[in-house]
């Protein structure tokens, strides 16, 4: 099933690359249908999923897949290197609590993206390929657990990603691809340098050879003495999770590695600001916690400070940032960065709420996020530009996209009700419960208001009060004194039509569902990161060590 | 002093001969081969390059069927400890056999070859030639024969270089290739002879006896170990004896570029691990040696040094040849990483780079030729535009260069993860060289993707958007290298284990 949900976009690339190149309405309805079948499985999974049970780590003498569910795990690859033993790699997939919420969100994405791809009209067939082939690593991300696996869909992801901002984006889409690409290679190289290190470093309790499963290495029984990342090299795995947390933060970004950000999404067309801003960003938050926290829980307990020290920074900086901002994409660009500073104050809490918070905030941001990137898209298509200030007076003209714009920008600075306030406040009980994270959630919550800043001057810029004199479309009074504006090529309906409403309607029910209640998704989670934080817990590690 | 052997002696050198040659039959056999081909390309009077690649194709599978039937042969040296039969020497008979049939096929699409006035004959026969000493190289195990065989590559390798007589490129090159290529054969027997006159002895294995036993003066040993390195380095294209290659690549015929790239360069990596896992051995007085640490050093230095030099400059190339002979100089410096650990992983793992590195450089020089055959040239900027015109040829030769790069899921990567961690098993003793590593093949991605980024992301200026045929041949052998790089990225078991199999022979000298 798991391997279903994670292939199906690459047979539908397979069906497409037959497709005759003209045939671009067959391509776009393959790949929907790939996406929609891939939105149904997860639904099944969903209700196949049994809430109960943990994940995370195998329990002691238990069996070597733990409690993790809908497991398919065959032996891929299997070397002898001599002194070392076999070396097996091995095709694992399983979903816990941590990757269930990201398939969900991740399987919404990409029937968000894809619809909101139907009016690409350059190469059609070359993107919808590329765009499944995305599609399929991002999944695959999720629910492997074997770290090779792992380390391939996440290379994976890089190739068409680069592709997709290059050859679709804006103007200055060259710079923007090969600095994203180059970051996050950056990231990632030194990843495989502490994969392989993690690999000399652990043997599976039950085959005695080493192992690259992720299930075996995040049991610090594990480890084996005078490896290299072994108990007692401390040296080594401070070094090894550094690297790998910047690895991953580059990825979410974190500041300082944050500068490919606002570049990529403002260069990239809207279903690819989309998914890079809906699902990508969760990977680095999401490597985190199922690779980075729990193969070196103790240089986390040592770390958690320094990391609620960078999320603050994110908040505050992407907030600052934001508000600065005359593109409203690189608004939105900016408030990701905010945003996702929350996911790291969550996680420095390191208890379950903090961490409960971050889990879900990473969901909700997704949602939210992918609404307000559809929104910038749906005002760039018409007028060619998102500078802020070229607009007014836009709700009397366009109520219904001014009513939508409304509910995303709420959910977007956390209003009660809207579902990205559960978790911010849930990121912040955690953080004030802990009191080496209680300064920095103090200075932390600032980041709310200026959030609420950015977020509602730019929504009284655009929407409110009069046209602009130098606005962007065109005001005309007919002969009944009724006013009517149009822009300048747009050929259109003036306000949302019906495909823009399809993908805005179900994720406004989404947030405003789960701001009302939470439960279908985060009752998925909390055994999860119950035992997460019980894995990271002091007592646990020096049990070990 | 030298006298004349008695009838018996002779007899028994005969038949000792007679012996090894049992043991030398794929040898013989593409010996062979050569003299057929230039028969053959008498007898058909010059209009016959097609017919000829065939025939040597055709001769060079033939003889994968010779090596197929050495497999079971017992390990041995013959031909009075001159030359070996062991594993180790028909793995490198395979690959050459197949870096051989690869240069065919490049050289059956490529323009400029085939429109050469003087016929192909010549050039297919050196093609053999030149495989023949390859093998030799990578199975001698005397100093003399080491030096014939490298001979043997080289002088093939200059007549080829220069092929295209009425190129002034291609004769340049060739001419700068032979003047370095003399300077270094000069020092590499210069560095024998030292040894020589250590030891008394041209046998590799003799020669690390009387080495252990008698022990010998450390400062005329570094100073041959350094003569000889510079001697291999050439064919390896490492920094610093690097400086013939981008000009030689650049000039050459694209399949020639392509060959010495893979095949020559190969062959010295074959002739290094021999000549120092056996030769200078690891441990000869129990304990690192000083002389151990010390040629261990010159090799480090020249890996970090190839593997930044490469990587760097490559950036700033404007034509793809001499691009990709940057990036081979960077590789040289991988493939080295894993000799460094003189462990038998790492000789594994140089293996299977070695390996990945026949598929995706030859693949990426192949749609180098097909590009070039239709646009008429190698600059980067000619590339514009061409992904949307050669749907297949761009595709596969993105694939080379994230293979290149080392990204999964394709061979090239395999073969970084096989290298990296073999110098991870070694604990943090070589974590400095895995970070260069580590760093500039980061910086490697740049250069290569300005390929893609050109081919795809920029417009040619030349509203044409027609699709360019390239011929159901050509489009062949692209998909298959393609496939083929893909394929062995994600089950890459059975080269995996081969390439063990294969360094077993050294199991004794590493550790």
């Amino acid at each position: 099933m798991l391997s279903l949900i994670v292939f199906l976009p690459i047979i539908a690339g397979l069906v497409i690359l037959v497709v005759p190149a003209s045939q671009k309405q067959i391509i776009r309805i393959v790949s929907l249908v790939a996406a929609l079948a891939q939105g149904v499985l997860a639904v099944l999974i969903w209700r196949q999923y049994d809430p109960t049970m943990a994940g995370i780590v195998a329990a002691p003498g238990g069996s070597p897949v733990g409690s993790f569910q809908l497991i398919e795990r065959i032996p891929w690859i299997t070397l002898d290197l001599g002194s070392f033993g076999p070396l097996t790699i091995e095709y694992f997939l399983g979903v816990d609590g941590l990757s269930i919420t990201m398939v969900l969100l991740t399987a919404l994405i990409s029937i968000i993206g894809i619809l909101s791809s139907w009016p690409i009209q350059k190469q059609v067939k070359g993107y919808f390929i590329l765009f499944n082939l995305l599609s399929t690593a991002m999944m695959g991300c999720f629910v492997a657990l074997d770290f090779f696996l792992f380390y391939v869909f996440w290379e994976l992801m890089l190739l068409p990603m680069y592709f997709l901002i290059g050859i679709w984006g804006g103007p200055n889409r060259e710079y923007a691809a090969i600095k994203f690409f180059l970051y996050t290679l950056f990231g990632s190289v030194f990843m495989l340098l502490v994969m392989i290190g993690l690999y000399f470093s652990v043997v599976d309790p039950l085959t005695g050879h080493h192992t690259f499963s992720l299930v075996a290495m995040a049991d610090q029984a594990n480890y084996v003495k005078g490896t290299i990342l072994g108990p007692g090299s401390e040296q080594w795995r401070y070094i090894a999770f550094a690297v790998l947390f910047v690895g991953f933060a580059i990825k979410v970004p974190m500041f300082p590695f944050h500068t490919w950000l606002p570049d990529a999404h403002v260069e990239a067309p809207t279903p690819i600001s989309v998914i890079l801003a809906g699902v990508l960003l969760k990977l680095g938050t999401y490597g985190m916690m199922r690779i980075n926290f729990p193969l070196f829980p103790e240089v986390f307990q040592a770390g958690m400070y320094v990391i609620g020290v960078f999320g603050a920074i994110n908040i505050i900086y992407g907030a600052f940032c934001a508000l600065a901002q005359q593109d409203l994409k690189k608004m939105v660009a900016y408030s990701s960065i905010s945003h996702m500073g929350y996911v790291l104050l969550g996680l420095a809490a390191g208890n379950s709420e903090g961490m409960l918070g971050a889990l879900y905030q990473m969901f909700n941001h997704g949602t939210i996020t992918a609404m307000l990137f559809l929104l910038v898209g749906v005002i760039y298509d018409r007028a060619h530009s998102r500078q802020i200030d070229k607009f007014g007076g836009l709700a009397s003209y366009m109520p219904v996209y001014a009513g939508v714009v409304t509910i995303a920008w709420f959910a977007s600075l956390g209003l009660p009700g809207l579902s990205g306030f559960i978790s911010e406040a849930f990121v912040f009980v955690g953080a004030f419960r802990e009191p080496i994270t209680r300064p920095i959630a103090m200075v932390s919550v600032l980041g709310i208001v200026f959030g609420a800043a950015y977020l509602l001057w730019s929504l009284q810029r655009m929407f409110l009060g009069k046209r602009k004199p130098d606005a962007l479309y065109e005001l005309e009074v007919d002969s009944h004194g009724h006013e009517h504006i149009h822009f300048h090529d747009w050929k259109g309906k003036l306000d949302l039509d019906a495909r823009e409403l399809t993908m805005l309607v179900p994720l406004a029910i989404i947030i405003i569902a789960l701001g009302i209640y939470p439960m279908p998704v985060m009752g998925l989670l909390t055994t999860s990161i119950n035992k997460l934080v019980q894995v990271l817990a002091p007592v646990a590690i020096s049990a070990v060590h | 002093m030298f006298e004349m052997p008695s009838g018996a002696e002779i007899q028994s050198i005969i038949s000792i001969l007679k012996g090894g040659a049992a043991y030398f039959v794929p040898e013989i056999y593409l010996s062979a081969l050569f003299m057929v081909l230039i028969v053959v390309d008498l007898i058909t009077w010059r209009k016959n390059s097609r017919f000829l690649a065939t025939v040597t194709i055709a001769g060079l599978l033939g003889s994968l069927y010779f090596i197929y039937k050495q497999q079971p042969l017992p390990d041995s040296e013959f031909f009075f400890g001159m030359y070996a039969l062991d594993r180790f020497g028909i793995f490198f008979k395979y690959f050459f056999v197949a870096s051989g049939i690869l240069a065919v096929l490049t050289t059956m699409i490529d323009k400029p070859l085939n429109k050469q006035e003087s016929g192909m004959g010549e050039y297919y026969a050196l093609l053999v030639a030149m495989v023949v000493g390859m093998m030799m190289m990578a199975s001698s195990t005397d100093m003399l024969m080491m030096f014939l065989a490298m001979e043997l590559v080289s002088l093939s390798a200059y007549a080829m270089t220069g092929y295209l007589k009425r190129e002034i490129r291609s004769s340049e090159a060739a001419l700068k290739y032979l003047v370095y290529g003399a300077v270094s054969s000069g020092m590499l027997l210069y560095g024998f002879s030292l040894i020589y006159g250590m030891t008394g002895q041209t046998n590799i294995s003799k020669i690390a006896m009387l080495l252990a036993v008698h022990g010998y003066n450390p400062l005329v040993m570094i100073l041959a170990v350094l003569l000889i390195v510079a001697g291999f380095g050439y064919k390896m294209g490492a920094v610093p004896f690097h400086f013939w290659s981008p000009d030689v690549y650049e000039g050459a015929p694209t399949p020639v570029t392509a060959y010495l790239s893979v095949g020559s360069k190969a062959a010295g990596f074959a002739m290094l691990m021999r000549f120092f896992y056996v030769a200078v051995p690891h441990e000869l007085t129990g304990g690192i040696s000083f002389l151990q640490v010390d040629w261990l050093w010159i090799l480090m230095l020249i890996s970090a040094a190839s593997m930044i030099y490469g990587n760097v400059v490559a950036i700033w190339q404007k034509n793809v040849k001499r691009l990709l002979a940057y990036s081979s100089i960077a590789h040289a410096g991988y493939l080295l990483l894993g000799i460094i650990t003189m462990d038998q992983l790492g000789t594994q793992a140089t293996l299977v780079y070695l390996a990945a590195y026949l598929l995706m450089n030859y693949g990426a020089f192949y749609v180098v030729i097909i590009i070039a055959n239709r646009t008429g040239s190698e600059n980067l900027e000619d590339y514009r535009g061409l992904g949307k015109r050669m749907p297949l040829a761009g595709a596969a030769l993105t694939v080379f260069l994230i293979s290149l790069v080392g990204l999964p899921p394709t061979f090239g990567f395999i073969g970084k993860l096989m290298i990296f961690s073999a110098l991870l098993s070694k604990g943090s003793l070589f974590m400095w060289l895995a970070l260069i590593g580590i760093l500039t093949s980061v910086i490697s991605l740049y250069y290569y993707m300005l390929i893609p980024l050109n081919m795809y992301l920029r417009e040619s200026e030349n509203p044409d958007d027609s699709v360019i045929e390239t011929g159901m041949g050509a489009k062949i052998v692209t998909a298959a290298l393609m496939i083929a790089t893909l394929y062995f990225g994600l089950f890459f078991q059975p080269i995996v284990n081969y390439a063990k199999y294969s360094s077993a022979i050294f199991g004794a000298l590493l550790n």
